[in-house]
């Protein structure tokens, strides 16, 4: 899957968040896969996303502008291509999970 | 994924601790079909004292309120338990994904067919050798066969991506590519791990542990080819061969600040291979001061507490591969007899091979539950007879980890 800040993205229904001083620390039950989300705002971001219509957005609501935007997307990006991260709509079929 | 804000490394926090483990192991019984010569745990017998499925099922709702993703279930052998599947049910309807790691006994083509049909459940099969000679030295007769039977269950009910666990011996270390084609074969996941002199593995670590000659073919078979094999982090004390991040993973010993290990009684250890009364933390079914349940244990236990500060580097200090390897692992430094403050054995600038020449006083465990044909006589004789008793007090470490050195000055 393509990442593109420019449209919706969802946690995956079988990814878990776990708060922590740091950040948070992401589950992917499918995959079982571990993240780490290493700041707080990252969180909120990825916490906020069905609020928005996609990561810019979002992005930006949180305080992110601009040239300041380039890690978080990177980071974004990583999480769209461990399937942590789905595209809102269409719903992802159950099969994109490879475990 | 990034960090902007001005946050201390993620390393540093996590040799501070998190207020949950990231993973953790429970060896759910002491009871097992096979007595493998190396088992960390010492297991064979059941233990009178057993947590009942009860007591079980209490700690995963606690497992579940602290958002421990998943538990590693071993043993013993854990499926030889009567309410094994009624608990590993249990743990992933309440949001906590179980691993279970098994020689492959109860793999049958039925259970097989019901672990296909389950998203939150893997499966871990052990074997120690790519043929049936190699492995059955160690696992004993019949247990290649035992496990293979398993992975072709596994396969055949379409079970997708079980673990094939390997402990890197000095007589399996040049199969690793058999080991790879073998799981590839299942369309299975290969996982090898590091011999940790722990439980029986005390008895015969001096005659099973790769060479330093092998640590370092080990070391460059996992660079060149280890991008689809799993660790569990286990080989940290040889990141110094090469460049920082050439080995993937955290390197950095998490016991008592991300991982640690429940035992079949409720007893809470660091780590998975640190089955003694000095790492020993507290019991679930007990307050010993700092109040009962997993979470009082975890987050209170004075042991883990201790584990949380900053160690000392001691005689590792001056060595520019100290942040690599930050001194190596405690368990295997502990059960041979060397330093804690000191090198690793298996160091790899050479520093563990001068320590383990001098004598050596290696700490035995208060626990064995190896059945009488196997394990060391002398060390179950040395040991005391306990009595079976419902709930055990709570043997507090004697000292803090960081003084284990005061003791037995190499």
């Amino acid at each position: 899957m393509a990442f593109d800040p420019d449209r919706g993205w969802r946690l995956h229904h079988q990814v878990a968040v776990r708060p922590e001083p740091f950040g948070a620390l992401l589950y992917h039950f499918g995959t079982r896969k571990l993240s780490f989300l290493k700041n707080r705002t990252i969180v909120e971001v990825v916490n906020s996303l069905a609020d928005h219509p996609d990561i810019r957005s979002a992005l930006r609501a949180a305080g992110v502008d601009g040239t300041q935007q380039g890690p978080y997307l990177h980071a974004f990006g990583v999480l769209v291509q461990s399937k942590m991260l789905i595209p809102a709509e269409p719903p992802s079929p159950e099969g994109s999970t490879t475990s | 994924m990034t960090a902007t804000a001005p946050v201390p490394r993620l390393i540093e926090q996590f040799e501070h601790g998190l207020d949950a483990p990231i993973c953790l192991t429970w060896e759910l019984t002491y009871a097992c079909n096979l007595s493998c010569v190396h088992c960390l745990s010492s297991s064979g017998k059941r233990d009178p004292r057993e947590l009942s499925t009860q007591q079980c099922k209490d700690i995963i709702d606690e497992l579940e309120r602290m958002q421990v993703f998943y538990v590693n279930i071993g043993g013993g052998e854990p499926t030889v338990r009567s309410d094994f599947w009624e608990l590993v049910d249990y743990a992933t309807e309440h949001h906590v994904g179980v691993k279970f790691s098994t020689n492959g006994v109860r793999i049958d083509e039925a259970v097989a067919a019901k672990l296909a049909a389950s998203d939150y459940v893997d499966v871990q099969i052990s074997l120690d050798g790519a043929t049936a000679e190699i492995n059955d030295a160690v696992r004993g007769p019949g247990s290649f066969a035992m496990a293979i039977r398993a992975l072709e269950n596994l396969s055949a009910a379409g079970f997708k991506d079980a673990k094939i666990s390997v402990v890197v011996t000095r007589h399996n270390v040049d199969q690793l590519d058999d080991f790879k084609a073998l799981a590839d074969n299942y369309g299975a996941t290969l996982r090898i791990t590091r011999l940790r002199p722990s439980g029986r593995g005390a008895d015969v670590w001096d005659d099973l542990h790769p060479t330093a000659e092998q640590q370092v073919q080990l070391y460059n078979w996992l660079v060149a080819k280890g991008e689809r094999v799993l660790t569990g982090d286990s080989f940290f004390h040889l990141s110094g061969l090469g460049e920082p991040g050439a080995l993937a993973g955290l390197n950095l010993c998490g016991a008592g600040r991300v991982v640690c290990l429940i035992d079949p009684v409720g007893d809470v250890y660091a780590c998975p291979f640190a089955i003694h009364e000095r790492f020993l933390a507290g019991n679930i079914l007990s307050d010993t001061g700092f109040g009962a349940g997993f979470q009082n244990v975890w987050q209170n236990a004075p042991l883990f507490r201790e584990l949380r500060e900053p160690q000392s580097a001691g005689a590792c200090g001056s060595c520019g591969h100290y942040d690599s390897c930050r001194g190596g692992c405690m368990a295997a430094k502990f059960f041979t007899g060397l330093p804690m403050d000191g090198p690793d054995p298996e160091c790899v600038q050479g520093f563990g091979e001068p320590a383990l020449a001098q004598d050596r006083d290696k700490p035995k465990s208060h626990l064995d539950h190896s059945r009488s044909s196997s394990g060391d006589p002398s060390r179950r004789s040395a040991r005391p007879a306990r009595a079976p008793i419902p709930l055990k007090l709570l043997a507090m470490p004697a000292k803090a980890p960081q003084k284990f050195c005061n003791e037995s000055p190499v």
